[in-house]
């Protein structure tokens, strides 16, 4: 594949104004699908979370999941929209081989929470407002895995294996109004807005939010125009941008490919593009025009939502606080620098930190943790440090730490066995043997040994030059192979010196 | 033949619970009757095996003195479109041949709780798409009056096995009068239940907003009796009434005992008397209006200005659902592949299962639905047809402000011959003109036989139309009715019918 041209970005800043829109898809955390009483799990055998509805078998009928109507709401509220006193479901008409039905149950002119908006703040600390169209109800399709060809995709592919474990899975889909004056802040908005919108769902608890799992997917619409032009540029749409890290790279890389093209006098295609995370770069995939033609029509099978305002005034009240105002909550509890608290927000990990506090560990503890290690393991491995490893197994790592089973290099050493599948950080322990041996006899048997290896430094201890001590150190906890407590070990030296 | 299968259900019932027959005997002989006239009626596309086993096992439980409902071991045909977990279920399509589904439709379900006898399923034009059952993959169900003639559609198998004796009670699907133009065609009694009022699920669905559960009897109690197992809320179908309803087979009994119509209020519809009635169906059709204003019901004619759009905005919606309804076979879960030769891609599979599985009239309905629903056609197809929709609601609602029930003949034709009118799908969607506003409508609909045509010798239906809930008032007025008819004749209308299996 022929690599696109792209311009320096300051440079296509210089001459175009990006203009951004960003559709979020947020699958609920629901116990059962959006139309069926089947389970909606994640990780399952395939098509084990099924039920005649996902199938789309002949007769079967969806029924409403009240749940994720309750959940749509408070989603819509936190997101600042009204909420549609009546609103529709809709069918979305299209083959294809992953949608049960050929259709998909969502929502079109009638959608449940439209209008709203989000305050989104920068790493400089500076606050956009990003404006809500709407946000509506639908159903996730199944999975599709293409065999045989060399890139996973269909192209090339001898067969496709559909998995419909993830078919009517309930999505809420978070459509922005086109975001104007985002200037040089483009790639750091985008990143910055889809952040702030998995704090919220978190914060709601409606939805796991791991991006890694597609539980978070974002479109990313990016045009140009060129400056003093008022007519909007032909935009195009970054398909499942999977982590906070590739929609900042996404937007970015749109931006220098599409000011490449138009400085030269070409033309940008409408069409959808397909991130790739290895690269950095978008590649084609299929045209798409205004005029996609979905044969809309409401679904006769249910009857339109009627949320009681009651129940809207329930949901509104229990609305957790707003990003904004939680992060100054957050950062004052904690005990935060202001430097302290932009590392943790910039990382994406507020919500971790959080968790892991919640888990036990200490604020300090949790922020080094996430900031630390974490996000340098993560940057290794080009992924998102919040897929690494749960919020429950570094509180465990800090509790290890902390009651001295580990020290913070043995600690570090357990964190790269639980990143790689080898099970909590107490198995990782075990499994390793890795804690600090804390046996005083293990460790006078050692000491003795050294000393007697080098009697001189033991003359010295005795004669008072207590620092001599440390070359025993060094001794000592290379006989131990790291696993004990220096401090520890240097006291049972003075000691087993001071012995006559 | 045998006096045991001329029987009605209710019939059946009490010599069941006197234990004078056993409902293996019952099944059996019903059975047999199968083996002796379906080759020539072709109401059926499977024969249950298990029928026997599950009227025994009835029998069995009757024995042990297990209180069982009224319509315990009675036989039961069920139309192809209900799903059935014991037989295939095609709906009447290639598509679907030999399909078995994993679970059974509501209706068919509470049959079965019910102790009715699962007994076969029944032919249909394929998806329920047409009025004479000639659309059926599986060759066309013949009119056992005339067995050149039509037995109406798309519920012709279901129609035609109770008229020809083969099963006491069947159940149909009416989207546009599936249910009751077969019944008028074929002298028996037909029920298009409120909408809501009978679950859809496990209906192989037509077009979801009209499609509606019911009935095909040939006594009007027994059409209340079994509207009385499968009616009521079902919580797998949203679009179903929670509501609590009376009990039909009741409301029956009442209008059977009551023998005048004395203080109702019956609405004729002016747009359905006139012009394109065969003149047999006009003529039947006025002397049951004498008999229902010579028995004390008050005669109102009635005007319904939009009764006329009725087809034009139902093949708008209809096909509109249905191109969406059947999207879902595509080969890839379930149902016929077809691949084309040297492979293919999925898009291709798809394409050269749907090329061979559908046949013409389902062809025509998806291309005419896909187009209806095309942006830039949807506000004036299938949105100007919602608003046609609307304003035939509003002519229902104003007739029954000052009356209690609307009438017309339920078909503007008697049987007519197979073939006639198969290459003018015009023309066939025409012999639904009487029946499609109350499924636009989701009033509840009956038909029930009034004799037959003079110059024909075929059978005509009168429909009875009332109110949204109000399924009672039909089954009250069409027991009055019958119970009248009965008392003239001396007999029901099918004792005229001709001997089958003679050849």
């Amino acid at each position: 594949m022929a690599r696109d041209r792209v311009m320096d970005f300051d440079k296509a800043l210089e001459l175009f104004e990006p203009v951004l829109g960003f559709e979020v898809h947020v699958e609920l955390n629901t116990k059962t699908k959006m139309f069926s009483a089947a389970p909606n799990g994640f990780g399952d055998a395939p098509n084990t979370n099924i039920s005649p509805v996902c199938l789309g078998l002949p007769g079967s009928l969806p029924v409403v999941n009240e749940q994720a109507v309750r959940y749509s709401i408070s989603l819509g509220l936190a997101l600042g929209c009204s909420i549609a006193p009546t609103s529709r479901f809709a069918r979305k008409n299209y083959f294809y081989p992953d949608l049960a039905k050929n259709y998909q149950i969502s929502q079109f002119d009638e959608p449940i929470a439209f209008e709203g908006q989000v305050d989104v703040e920068l790493a400089d600390g500076s606050v956009r407002t990003i404006p809500i169209e709407r946000a509506h109800m639908e159903e996730d399709a199944g999975k599709l895995t293409h065999v045989g060809g060399a890139t996973g995709r269909i192209q090339g592919a001898e067969y496709s294996l559909v998995d419909y474990n993830r078919a009517g899975v309930p999505l809420v889909e978070i459509v922005t109004k086109p975001i104007f004056g985002a200037e040089h802040d483009a790639p750091e908005l985008a990143k910055a807005y889809v952040s702030t919108i998995r704090d919220i769902v978190i914060a709601l608890g409606i939805s796991d939010a791991r991006m890694e799992r597609g539980n978070l997917r974002c479109d990313a619409n990016v045009s140009l125009r060129p400056r003093g032009q008022e007519k909007l540029g032909t935009r195009t749409e970054t398909k499942n941008v999977n982590s906070l890290r590739s929609v900042e790279r996404a937007v970015r890389y749109e931006i220098q490919r599409q000011a490449a093209i138009l400085a030269d006098g070409g033309t940008i295609t409408q069409e959808t593009r397909h991130w790739h995370e290895d690269t950095g770069t978008t590649s084609a995939g299929r045209p798409k025009s205004d005029a996609d033609d979905y044969r809309y029509f409401p679904e006769p099978d249910l009857l339109p939502v009627v949320p009681s305002p009651e129940l809207i005034e329930e949901l509104r009240a229990a609305l957790p606080e707003a990003p904004a105002i939680r992060r100054r909550r957050l950062k004052e509890t904690w005990g935060f620098t202001d430097l302290e608290f932009q590392d943790v927000a910039n990382g994406g990990l507020v919500a971790e930190v959080e968790l892991t506090i919640a888990a036990g560990a200490s604020p300090q503890a949790a922020r080094k943790w996430w900031t630390g290690e974490i996000s340098r393991l993560a940057n290794v491995q080009g992924v998102e440090a919040t897929s690494l490893v749960s919020p429950e197994n570094v509180a465990a790592l800090a509790r290890l730490v902390e009651d001295g089973t580990l020290t913070d290099k043995l600690a570090r050493q357990v964190l790269e066995g639980v990143v790689a599948g080898e099970g909590a950080p107490e198995e990782v322990v075990e499994k390793r043997g890795l804690a600090v041996v804390s046996d005083d006899g293990a460790l006078i048997a050692a000491i003795d040994e050294a000393l007697a290896a080098q009697p001189d430094v033991l003359a010295k201890i005795q004669d008072g030059k207590v620092q001599a001590a440390g070359a025993v150190i060094g001794a000592v906890m290379k006989a131990m192979r790291g696993q004990a407590d220096a401090a520890r070990v240097r006291e049972l030296i003075l000691e087993r010196a001071a012995q006559p | 033949m045998s006096e045991l299968i001329r029987k009605s259900a209710s019939e059946l019932s009490e010599l069941l619970a006197s234990g004078e027959v056993s409902a293996v005997e019952v099944t059996r002989e019903h059975l047999d009757r199968i083996a002796a006239v379906d080759g020539d009626v072709n109401a059926f596309l499977h024969v249950s095996s298990d029928a026997l086993d599950v009227a025994s096992s009835i029998d069995e439980r009757r024995s042990k003195g297990e209180a069982l409902g009224p319509l315990a071991g009675i036989p039961l045909a069920v139309k192809d479109v209900l799903v059935t977990t014991d037989m295939p279920s095609t709906s009447g399509s290639r598509i679907l041949e030999g399909y078995m589904s994993p679970f059974d439709a509501t209706v068919v379900a509470k049959s079965r709780a019910a102790g009715l006898v699962p007994i076969g399923k029944t032919n249909m034009d394929e998806f329920a798409m047409g009025s004479s059952t000639e659309h059926s993959a599986y060759g066309p169900t013949h009119n056992p009056w005339d067995l050149d003639r039509i037995p109406g559609g798309s519920g012709g198998g279901s129609a035609a096995a109770v008229a020809a004796f083969e099963a006491p009670l069947a159940l149909g699907s009416d989207t546009g009068g599936s249910i009751r133009q077969p019944a008028h065609v074929t002298g028996t009694v037909g029920v298009k239940p409120t909408y809501g009022g009978v679950s859809r699920y496990g209906a192989i669905a037509l077009a979801s907003s009209l499609d509606q559960v019911g009935p095909v009897t040939r006594t009007v109690l027994d059409a209340g009796l079994l509207h009385d197992v499968i009616g009521g809320h079902d919580p797998l179908d949203s679009t179903s009434l929670r509501d609590e309803w009376p009990s039909m087979a009741a409301a029956a009994r009442d209008g059977a005992s009551a023998g005048s119509f004395a203080g109702l209020r019956v609405g004729v519809v002016s747009q359905f008397t006139g012009e394109g009635f065969q003149a047999g169906v006009r003529r039947r059709y006025e002397e049951a209006l004498s008999l229902l204003e010579s028995n004390g019901a008050e005669l109102v004619e009635v005007s319904a200005p939009h009764f006329e759009y009725a087809i034009a905005a139902y093949y708008l919606i209809l096909p509109a659902e249905a191109s969406s309804n059947l999207a879902k076979f595509d080969s890839v879960r379930f149902g016929m592949r077809v691949t084309p030769p040297g492979g293919g891609t999925v898009e291709q599979v798809m394409s050269a299962t749907r090329e061979a599985g559908f046949g013409p009239e389902v062809k025509r309905r998806i291309i005419l639905g896909t187009y209806a629903l095309s942006a830039g056609y949807y506000d004036a197809y299938y949105g100007s047809a919602q608003k046609v929709r609307t304003l035939i609601q509003r002519d229902f609602e104003n007739a029954f402000e000052s009356v209690d029930l609307l009438v017309s003949p339920s078909a503007p034709t008697t049987a007519f011959k197979l073939g006639e009118k198969l290459d003018d799908p015009l023309a066939m969607y025409l012999n639904d003109i009487t029946t499609i506003p109350a499924n636009l409508a989701g009033v509840p609909a009956m038909s029930v036989p009034i004799g037959l045509a003079p110059e024909d010798g075929l059978p005509v239906g009168i429909q009875f139309m009332a109110p949204v809930r109000e399924d009672a008032r039909l089954y009250r007025a069409g027991a009055t009715l019958e119970a009248l008819l009965l008392e003239r004749w001396g007999h029901g209308l099918l004792a005229e019918a001709p001997e089958l299996g003679g050849k």
